[in-house]
């Protein structure tokens, strides 16, 4: 297939393949912080193609791995609410919160539906005059604009059934968090379509401040094998700097409009990440004059505070500090049809791709 | 136990199989291995036997409809199992409302079908419900056919052994996506059609002049992923993949990119995977090739000796991974 078939030629593979072994001189540890890396990764097999001492690993890049068991929680107080209508990517219907997940909620008879888009949700909000609809809005850059603009959509024709449970996240705050905790890398595989909205000039400060080399990747097999070259190439010069292998898609000044659709609606709030804590200034909620359109604000639930599986490494996992494999639940008790942590779940978690692609090898 | 039933346990992949194997094998005391068809025994001769329920939407889609796939569905079920398929029952459950002119329809394409693959439909059962107690019409077939002397290990897989090849008859998810492209009005350059279609007359052409036929099944729900893993299960053995090897349509792979499906997962109704066992590879691939249901039949992998059973895909591009089991809905309502 056209665009696709020219990333995944074997030849140009090899010859990617053989210059990194040429190049490799060291031990080298590079982490990827976008789920779609994770995957790609993982259903291409490019750790079989690389040397032992090239080890790859995944950071906190999924969306709904980072996303705390009480933002599930409240979704699933919100869809016990008698007049409301949960919409939410498919992701999430599976992940557990602490009773409960969406998925069980939608056997015994809530209402939620599985959208692909966030303005399918408010075409729900428009055909639903008397219910309530709420978005579960996740993900980092690259679906914030998507919300942001369903917003402004709702806002200029009135709608006023429709709100958002924002688990929106930027990825700058995440990276900063690592590079400043000492976990020992020579550099980031940055998020392709991340960078295609915030431009690759966003992670200067990780060469600058953390002597840290960063390159751009897309998300296909020479993709990432460019990229870690690249990085290899970094490391070696002793010139850590943020460079764009993805240059298809990516520029160093980003997308403008969806830049500003996202500061136009909404403000950075401290967020909880998964592994993490409390980053501030990290989290994207609708607020200014898109404030009504807050769920938490417009429709107060509460939910109790309920500690996460102890024997879960998810934490550890998304800090790039332990493998899947060094789970005590993994594969054995945590699995994608019962997951213990989120990491299981998504199609991007890491623990979801070592299951899918990688289990007992 | 599971509180509910959900989209997953229908989805022909883990969680179907943990519902089977938990509830219906044990409390009907099935014998195991589990195969597509049943295999009865009685004054010295052998019957295949089985049933399977169709509730596609839409009902009508590129390629057949719900009654065309009832039929060749069971035909094809008797036939990966070695057998002539002879005799189908059928029944409907049909909502209240339901446009006369559309069952003509189905059942026209029912009687074609059925004279196509050369079985009869003998008995059947007809139930009403209200208006919104079913979604349109749904359909079961049940079928049966005669097991010739020698055939018994094509549904079980005993014979096969380490270097045996895996060929399938064409390339897979054009079903799926013909289904799923109907449902959201998608719209193709190339159209895709479905590969909905009875194999029973290209499964015999292969068994009459070929003895080294180790196992064979169709590819439906759970896809070639699905089957292979249940191969590999079913047998205690290692099976190796060539991902290059595997024909996929364009049009196929081009919404699989797009939608993140894979195409290795996607649900067939006219594809089958059969073992071939003592280097009968290329025998089998042409009488499979010399019929339009088979043209771009491919060898695509091997059994191996690994020690416990696994599923390797070695990736287009020369990497290598495990291709898993199915779990979860890919696509919903497809056959």
């Amino acid at each position: 297939m056209k665009y696709i078939d020219e990333y995944r030629d074997k030849a140009l593979i090899m010859n990617l393949v053989s210059r990194i072994s040429t190049a490799a001189n060291r031990e080298y540890k590079f982490m990827e912080v976008c789920g779609g890396h994770t995957a790609a990764i993982h259903r291409f097999g490019i750790p079989s193609l690389l040397p032992d001492y090239i080890s790859l690993i995944s950071g906190p890049g999924c969306p709904v791995c980072v996303t705390g068991t009480d933002f599930i929680d409240k979704a699933v107080a919100y869809s016990g609410l008698e007049d409301v209508i949960i919409t939410t990517f498919g992701d999430l219907a599976r992940v557990p919160g602490s009773s409960s997940t969406l998925q069980k909620q939608r056997a015994s008879g809530s209402d939620i539906r599985i959208v692909f888009s966030s303005l399918e949700a408010l075409d729900a909000a428009r055909s639903n005059p008397g219910k309530k609809v709420i978005f579960l809005g996740i993900g980092f850059e690259t679906t914030a604009p998507g919300t942001a603009v369903t917003v402004k959509q709702a806002a200029e024709e009135h709608i006023d059934n429709f709100f958002v449970l924002s688990a929106h996240k930027i990825m700058p705050p995440a990276m900063e968090t690592i590079a400043g905790e000492g976990t020992k890398l020579d550099g980031f595989i940055c998020p392709g379509h991340v960078a295609a909205i915030t431009g690759s000039s966003m992670f200067s400060f990780l060469p600058e401040k953390h002597n840290l080399g960063c390159v751009v990747a897309g998300f296909e097999p020479t993709d990432l094998l460019h990229a870690i070259l690249m990085l290899i190439e970094q490391v070696n010069r002793g010139e850590p700097e943020v460079r764009i292998q993805y240059t298809r898609a990516v520029t160093p000044e980003g997308n403008l409009v969806a830049r500003n659709n996202i500061s136009e609606v909404f403000t950075l709030t401290d967020a909880y990440w998964r592994g993490f804590g409390t980053i501030p200034a990290s989290g994207l909620t609708p607020g200014n004059a898109y404030e009504m359109f807050n769920a938490e604000n417009a429709i107060p639930v509460s939910i109790q505070y309920h500690a996460e599986n102890r024997m879960c490494i998810c934490a550890e996992i998304l800090r790039g500090l332990n493998d899947p494999a060094d789970c005590p639940l993994f594969a054995e008790i945590c699995s994608p049809e019962n997951p213990v942590g989120a990491c299981m779940v998504s199609s991007e978690g890491t623990c979801n791709a070592w299951y899918k692609y990688k289990r007992g090898r | 136990m599971i509180d509910h039933i959900t989209l997953d346990h229908g989805s022909g992949g883990r969680q179907t199989h943990e519902l089977i194997r938990n509830l219906f094998v044990k409390k009907f005391g099935m014998p195991e291995p589990l195969t597509d068809s049943a295999i009865l025994r009685s004054q010295g001769r052998s019957y295949v036997f089985t049933t399977d329920a169709y509730v596609v939407d839409p009902l009508f889609f590129p390629g057949g409809d719900i009654g065309k796939l009832a039929v060749c569905g069971t035909v094809n079920d008797l036939a990966v199992s070695g057998a002539k398929p002879e005799y189908i029952a059928c029944s409907f459950i049909i909502e209240e409302g339901f446009p006369a002119e559309h069952l003509v329809k189905i059942v026209d394409s029912m009687a074609e079908e059925a004279l196509k693959a050369g079985v009869r439909i003998v008995a059947g059962d007809t139930k009403v419900v209200g208006k919104g107690k079913c979604d349109k019409i749904f359909i079961t077939t049940s079928g049966t056919g005669i097991l010739e002397r020698g055939r018994e290990h094509i549904s079980t897989g005993t014979r096969i052994k380490p270097g045996d090849k895996l060929i399938i008859n064409g390339p897979p998810g054009n079903h799926s996506i013909a289904v799923l492209g109907a449902r959201n009005n998608l719209s193709f350059t190339t159209p895709v059609i479905s590969d909905c279609a009875s194999l029973n007359h290209l499964i015999s052409g292969v068994l009459d002049r070929c003895n080294e036929v180790h196992f064979m099944r169709d590819l439906t729900r759970g896809g070639l992923a699905g089957v292979l893993n249940e191969l590999a299960e079913m047998t205690g053995k290692g099976i190796t993949i060539d991902e290059a090897s595997v024909p996929v349509d364009e049009p196929v792979k081009g919404v699989c990119e797009m939608l993140g499906f894979d195409p290795l997962y996607l649900a067939n109704e006219g594809r089958m995977l059969i073992v071939a066992g003592n280097d009968s590879e290329s025998e089998i691939l042409s009488v499979l090739k010399s019929d339009p249901l088979g043209r771009e039949s491919a060898v695509i992998g091997e059994i191996t000796d690994a020690k416990r059973y696994s599923v390797v895909l070695k990736t287009a591009g020369g990497g290598t991974r495990i291709l898993d089991m199915p779990s979860g809905v890919q696509l919903p309502r497809i056959c």
